[in-house]
């Protein structure tokens, strides 16, 4: 289960929205072992395209250290379909490398409501999850 | 002295675990020839018979060897080298 407050929902379906028709990406970094995600960070979608993404590798590269140094990792690895279903692609999954994100796959295909959805994807398996929206995450 | 070379969490069941290993060579593509040699496997997740392999980045002192020499790329002792799978889809 993914756990996540509402206004980081929020910021990743407005980066979404901004970025139709092409695919927006980004992370929330948490603290390292904590399954919390709490740092919103959107990247630039290399590709600039409505089908593909790939993160900036030099922007990945200072997000990764920054993340390093602060004792973080990416919680949410976040990108949006803005044509297509919210779930993970052929590519998507081909690709992901790392086994304890939550995937949130974001579609922007209807213009009045945004799927969000999380995932877990481990050695090309999909699981998906439920997604539990809190307003604040508490003490 | 050695090159550094930064290993990412999804690769580390090839270095027991070490977040960075340290090899040697003249150049990427001998780097990565050597740290095969106690890291058995590790080549391979990296390159592929046309180079560098598309979904994974490599960055010497930060930058990408995609825009140095790819794995013809000049490495020396005390240079850092940090790989990074790609995070990418469709």
């Amino acid at each position: 289960m993914l756990t996540i407050e509402r206004a980081l929902v929020d910021q990743i379906v407005a980066h979404a929205r901004a970025d139709h028709p092409d695919e927006a990406c980004g992370i929330i970094a948490g603290p390292a072992g904590s399954d919390r995600p709490v740092r919103y960070v959107p990247m630039a979608n290399a590709e600039r395209s409505p089908t593909f993404y790939r993160f900036d590798s030099q922007e990945q590269l200072k997000v990764w250290r920054e993340m390093d140094d602060r004792d973080e990792e990416p919680v949410v690895i976040y990108h949006s379909h803005t044509a297509t279903e919210a779930y993970p692609s052929r590519t998507d999954i081909s690709y992901a490398a790392e086994p304890n994100a939550h995937y949130v796959l974001v579609s922007t295909r209807s213009d009045e409501e945004t799927e969000f959805r999380s995932y877990r994807i481990v050695d090309g398996e999909v699981t998906e999850e439920e997604v539990r929206i809190v307003e604040s995450y508490g003490a | 002295m050695a090159i550094e070379v930064r290993i990412p969490t999804i690769l580390r069941n090839l270095t027991g675990g070490d977040k960075a290993v340290e090899g040697k060579g003249g150049t990427l593509d001998e780097l990565f020839t050597d740290l095969d040699g106690r890291h058995p496997g590790l080549r391979d997740r990296l390159v592929d018979d046309k180079g560098l392999r598309k979904f994974v980045n490599v960055y010497l002192n930060d930058e990408d060897v995609r825009f140095l020499g790819g794995l013809d790329t000049e490495v020396a002792d005390g240079d850092s080298v940090t790989i990074l799978p790609a995070v990418a889809g469709g």
